[in-house]
């Protein structure tokens, strides 16, 4: 019997392992353990105040905190009827721009790119593709500095809170980065041409697409999430309609449709629901890359990555046209016992938060499901399905594309609230 | 003197334990830095950037994250002995983290929360700083730390000479840029006067209050802020709340709250 082991990957944010087993040519099992040690949010929010759960929350993930803030506010404000005004969810949609500009730029230039490449990071790939990476890199500032504008610093904004924001950012100091946003679009542009020069391997897979369904732009936050298969619900219709399952090697729970099994959420299932939403640019620039649905090879998620950097750009400077700096900054909520539901898309997929509090505003139990938790059985179905290419391949060739395969869906592994230093169960 | 000697340069070493990343993430957006500091310096160990792995020893190791299970106990002994400068980078590394907040309850009882089989988890009870279990050469505040301190920090030592952090309140920032004192003008409760500098006091500069993310500064008074907090009609559990968050396990929030505790 053959194993292939990978110790860790690099490259992907937090830490994991890999475990494929052969039977002659037959792949016997795939496990994909995270090494990740459980922090236990779930259940330390519990008796924390409503109020507290976006500045809390965030720290699951210094890659996406916006995306955490923003599903918890969400999931808040359902369960209390909050109405948030226009200018508010404006505000909000810009801010979770820079975060898929500076998340979406990290991935492509400085993780996803290099295993196209056959380099071993970013730092060795600038060698030789030096203004690549510069583009790259102020590609991700530009989204950075957007956050910085709205949100106050880049990692875990300070500037978010239930209702809306602590006080919104003047006109002209958004109005000011306009220049810059749109020379970094022209950037993503060109990148994307670049990038439709990589050799994509022949690797199609009839996935079930998940994402939020956008009702006028490309979705950021939303309630109606919809799948390729038929799937069409609102948020509060997510436990019924979901389950996280148990699988046989390890006790790491991963997500399935309870009606049919694994599907993913991310880049390419937001594209493939919604690219009648994407703005002119984006939608031209991805005829022009030749980048249509149904997109269904993973590899090339890298290609929606650069045109979904091209759509927040485009919707960024589009809100900060229309953005005047009036209104309140944030609407008081009136606390009570309620369950709330909130969705949004992360950059690397739809992020799930349900909160239920009390009436004195204390969280009395709390759940939360990551795009990585989501997409962790996809991930492993890929790698089943690719693995007798790898026993063609020696050790260090089939490490990389082990890898690449895993940096496909881009997995943040703290993110995975629900990932545990494995324990091997085995017959 | 070979060529290859003459030109060593430092080796810059990044371990991740429980964390969530941002710490790291803040050296891979110094976006400007990057690429020059890659060139002065070895990046010789840096999982999310590079899987180019080279072996210590390293000359600066960086700790991100605290520690949670057995497993990481024993790691970071190996990480220390391999290091010439060990730097803590965050909360977590330096305190414990949020998830610290699992001291205070029963760990069990949270694994059970989460998990279906929570017998399977390999888990401390408690979260706690790298300081607990190793010598540390410095100790960078913040969740997130402040990227401009941190290319401070790598500097310093690569250069050995101390960094220069100041570890006076996050007062004194607001001070200096000029910001409108919240809790006086604004009636907005604030950490400021106990927190550590170094965020250049960003909170107070969205009329926002101070949440303490930097952990407590160099001699803190918790006690009489919080007769600052109670004149402001906050109610006795607020300020408790605030301190019971990122830097929870930090001795002057825990002791302060004890404290309080063993009172009423
Ligand atoms: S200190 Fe805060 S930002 Fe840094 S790793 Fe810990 S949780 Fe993340
Ligand atoms: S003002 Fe306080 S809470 Fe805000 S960023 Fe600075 S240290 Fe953190």
């Amino acid at each position: 019997m053959k194993t292939i082991k990978v110790e860790y990957l690099a490259r992907v944010e937090g830490e994991g392992a890999l475990r494929i087993r052969f039977r002659g040519n037959a792949v016997r099992d795939v496990e994909l353990r995270i090494f990740e040690p459980p922090r236990f949010f779930e259940a330390f929010l519990r008796g924390r105040h409503c109020a507290e759960a976006p500045d809390m929350t965030a720290r699951i993930c210094g890659i996406c905190p916006v995306a955490y803030q923003m599903s918890a506010c969400a999931a808040m404000e359902d369960g209390l009827a909050l109405s948030i005004p226009n200018h508010i969810r404006d505000l909000r949609r810009l801010i979770y721009c820079g975060e898929w500009i500076e998340s979406h730029a990290l991935h492509m230039f400085m993780l996803h790119a290099p295993d196209f490449l056959g380099f071993d990071g970013a730092l060795e790939m600038a060698r030789t593709h030096r203004d690549r990476l510069k583009a790259g890199l102020l590609i991700k500032s530009a989204g950075n500095e957007l956050i910085r504008a709205v949100g106050g610093r880049e990692v875990h904004p300070i500037n978010v809170r239930l209702g809306g924001f602590y006080s919104l950012p003047p006109a002209s100091e958004l109005l000011a980065l306009v220049p810059n946003l749109a020379s970094a679009r022209d950037r993503a542009l060109e990148a994307l041409e670049w990038m439709t020069s990589f050799d994509f391997p022949g690797f199609e897979r009839d996935y079930e697409f998940v994402a939020l369904r956008g009702s006028n732009s490309y979705p950021f936050m939303g309630r109606r999430l919809i799948s390729n298969k038929g799937l069409d619900i609102v948020a509060n219709q997510y436990d019924e309609t979901f389950e996280e399952r148990q699988v046989p090697y390890s006790n790491a729970l991963q997500s399935a449709i309870r009606a049919r099994g694994h599907y993913v959420c991310g880049p390419l299932s937001r594209f493939n629901l919604n690219f009648d939403l994407l703005s002119p640019t984006a939608a031209e620039a991805a005829r022009r890359a030749r980048v249509v649905p149904p997109c269904r090879n993973s590899f090339r998620s890298i290609l929606v990555r650069c045109i979904e950097t091209i759509e927040a750009f485009e919707q960024a400077i589009e809100i900060i046209e229309r953005y005047d700096g009036a209104g309140p900054a944030y609407v008081e909520a009136d606390v009570r016992a309620s369950t709330g539901y909130g969705l949004s898309e992360a950059p690397r997929g739809t992020l799930y938060h349900r909160y239920r509090i009390d009436d004195a505003g204390l969280i009395t139990d709390a759940t939360i499901i990551p795009p990585t938790s989501q997409n962790q059985a996809s991930m492993e179905d890929d790698l089943r399905e690719i693995a007798p290419r790898m026993l063609a391949l020696d050790h260090r060739a089939a490490t990389r594309l082990a890898e690449h395969v895993v940096r496909n869906h881009d997995p943040c592994i703290s993110c995975a609230t629900h990932f545990l230093n494995l324990t091997m169960e085995r017959e | 003197m070979s060529a290859r000697q003459k030109q060593r340069r430092a080796r810059l070493a990044v371990f991740k334990f429980a964390s969530c990343d941002g710490c790291q993430l803040s050296l891979l957006d110094c976006e400007n830095e990057l690429l020059t500091l890659s060139e002065s310096i070895d990046i010789a160990y840096f999982l999310e950037a590079t899987r180019k792995a080279i072996r210590g020893p390293y000359d600066l190791a960086l700790i991100e994250g605290s520690i949670t299970t057995p497993h990481d106990a024993e790691r970071i002994r190996r990480v220390r002995s391999e290091s010439r400068f060990l730097v803590t980078i965050g909360a977590c590394a330096t305190s414990g983290g949020i998830q610290a907040l699992r001291n205070f309850g029963n760990v069990r009882e949270f694994a059970s929360i989460v998990y279906a089989r929570p017998e399977y988890i390999a888990t401390l009870a408690t979260s706690t700083a790298i300081g607990d279990h190793v010598a540390v050469d410095f100790e960078l505040r913040g969740c997130p730390i402040n990227k401009r301190q941190l290319l401070e920090v790598i500097s310093a030592f690569i250069a050995r000479r101390s960094p220069t952090i100041p570890a006076h309140s996050v007062c004194v920032e607001c001070k200096r840029r000029g910001t409108v004192c919240v809790m006086v003008a604004g009636g907005t409760p604030c950490l400021g006067p106990i927190t550590h500098a170094g965020c250049g006091a960003i909170c107070p500069s969205f009329a926002r209050g101070c949440y303490g993310c930097y952990g407590p500064d160099e001699a803190p008074n918790v006690a009489s802020l919080m007769t600052a907090w109670t004149q402001l009609n906050r109610p006795p559990d607020a300020i408790a709340r605030v301190l019971r968050t990122f830097n929870a396990n930090a001795p002057a929030f825990r002791n302060a709250l004890t404290h309080e505790n063993d009172q009423s």
